[in-house]
């Protein structure tokens, strides 16, 4: 397989009136393609620090990453993104909040106007496998929460991008909204097999949709522990109550209990 | 029963204050000279209906073009102040330090550049109502969220995309609050340049009739000023809603009052 996101030995510091501070330092992690990895690690650590430079929003001070073979200079302008507020444009109709990326990423959005009726198909399709079926023509403010979530969703896959980053994109909802999401998620990548990167502080979360979960140290971060996770695919939410998911998890919450000590 | 009670309460209201009124100029025979009860300055409203007609209409029509002017101008500004953060902090002294002149203190400026006339209470009514609006349309921008900015830019939107596919969009419920608020200021601006230099509206009426002690006549004009204001606020209340209804369902609404 190769390499999709190939992050080498990066430091960044943030610069502030009282000083800077250092998020990340030597942090290396690779990324195969179509692989799905989860990231945990204390708060503060730099899990949202790590994401902002895969996707080029911010530079490193130093080290590189590569992504799809290409050095990352500027912003990617290719990853669809969602992070725990679903960030949905009230002004706009579900199915249109769907549709943004299309009117921004090329080569779609010199497409846009031709191709709308396509691309309008495309986006109830796509919320129809979120179970959002004739919620379309609502606005966000009528939707819940975790309906809201599955719109931010499907906004980010929309253009098909080669590359998800998830950051924690489940931390507001109920356990069992949670859930429901976790099995949208792994059908979706199931179906699409795009690469994901999912920063999670639900260490369940990770064990049931990841197939290599990195462990953070505390401040500034650095990989500490990359787990493979072996389960089966497809899993099923059952899975998590089975030994070999607890050990995992257990075996996650004592690393990180001790990254938090040190 | 409390809900049409809730409805009619702005006009009770409006009727017990002139009721008050009128019967504290009854009872304390207060000299009409002093403080003419409403009776007299609607007496004075029908007498004098033609030239009080005629001013309503010159102070409406400055004032809407003065109001016109700030909004164009408001709404270029609070672009250009929103899109960078060095013009903002650039300008930002600048506009304090202009709203703070009072801006009678400006009008016989203007009278001596234009001349009596409209052009002053037009151009008064322009620069006391358009700061509002350049604020509100500057913050309307630069509270964009942070994330929804990295999600666009993380699919290759440039600084222009985002302003036309969020930021101006989500700067409306902000400019068309501050626009309700703005015209009453620009009312002020008319009126005050009326006061000082003119020969028509409703502040040359009050500026004629107190200098020859007419009272109601001083009275009825004020009257008809505070029913334009309040004729201009509700207008333009009603435009807010209509236009950024998502903006009061959604969490929005807060951040826009
Ligand atoms: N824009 C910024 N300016 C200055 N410092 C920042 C900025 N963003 C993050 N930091 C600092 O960088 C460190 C890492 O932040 P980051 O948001 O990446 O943490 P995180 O792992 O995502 O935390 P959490 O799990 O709480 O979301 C923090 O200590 C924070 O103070
Ligand atoms: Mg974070």
């Amino acid at each position: 397989m190769t390499a999709s996101v190939d992050i080498g030995a990066v430091t960044l510091t943030y610069r502030g009136a009282s000083g800077g501070v250092l998020a990340l330092q030597d942090t290396t992690l690779n990324i195969q393609r179509g692989e799905f990895a989860a990231v945990v690690g204390p708060s503060g650590c730099g899990k949202s620090s790590l994401m902002k430079l895969v996707t080029g929003l911010v530079p490193p001070d130093s080290g590189e990453i590569v992504i799809f073979g290409d050095k990352v200079h500027g912003p990617v302008k290719i990853a669809g993104m969602a992070f725990q507020n679903p960030n949905l444009l009230p002004w706009r109709k579900v199915i249109d909040n769907v549709l943004l990326p299309l009117e921004i990423v090329r080569p779609h959005r010199e497409q846009f106007r031709r191709r709308k009726q396509e691309y309008r198909e495309k986006a109830r399709a796509l919320l129809k496998t979120v179970g959002l079926d004739g919620f379309a023509d609502r606005f966000p403010w009528e939707l819940s929460g975790g309906m809201q979530q599955r719109v931010s969703l499907c906004r980010a896959l929309i253009h098909e991008p080669a590359l998800l980053m998830l950051d924690e994109p489940f931390a507001a909802l109920d356990a069992f909204t949670r859930e429901e999401l976790w099995c949208v998620l792994r059908d979706l990548w199931q179906k699409l097999s795009f690469t994901v990167i999912l920063v999670t502080h639900d260490l369940r979360e990770a064990a049931f949709l990841a197939d290599t979960i990195h462990v953070m140290s505390a401040r500034p971060g650095r990989i500490v522990l990359s787990k493979k996770v072996d389960l089966p695919r497809p899993r099923d939410l059952d899975i998590c109550y089975e030994p070999q998911f607890t050990n995992i998890v257990h075996e996650l919450r004592a690393k990180i209990a001790e990254v938090r000590k040190a | 029963m409390t809900a049409t009670l809730e409805k009619l309460s702005p006009w009770l209201f409006t009727i017990g204050i002139f009721v008050f009124w009128e019967a504290v100029c009854r009872v304390f025979k207060v000299d009409k000279f002093i403080l003419p009860a409403p009776s007299e300055a609607f007496m004075a409203m029908a007498q004098y209906w033609r030239p009080l007609l005629r001013h309503s209409l010159v102070t409406l029509w400055t004032t809407m073009a003065g109001f016109a002017l700030a909004i164009v101008f408001g709404i270029v500004l609070g672009l250009i102040v929103g899109w960078s953060r060095t013009i903002y902090r650039g300008l930002y002294p600048v506009m304090i330090g202009f709203n703070c002149i009072p801006k009678v203190a400006v009008v016989p400026i203007l009278i001596m550049w234009f001349g009596i006339g409209e052009i002053p209470a037009i151009l008064t009514a322009f620069l006391i109502s358009f700061f509002p609006i350049v604020v509100n349309v500057a913050t309307g921008l630069a509270t964009m969220e942070p994330e929804l900015e990295d999600v666009l830019r993380a699919l290759g939107a440039s600084k222009l995309d985002i302003m036309l596919k969020v930021g101006i969009p989500r700067t409306q419920p902000y400019l068309f609050g501050s626009l309700k608020v703005a015209i009453t200021l620009a009312f002020v601006g008319t009126v005050v340049s009326e006061t000082v230099g003119a020969n028509a509206g409703l502040g040359y009426q009050i500026a004629l009739s107190g200098s020859t002690f007419q009272m109601p006549l001083v009275f009825a004009a004020l009257l008809l000023l505070a029913i334009e204001g309040i004729a201009m606020y509700a207008a333009f209340a009603y435009v807010e809603v209509y236009f950024t209804r998502w903006a009061f369902r959604s969490s929005m609404s807060a951040a826009a009052q």
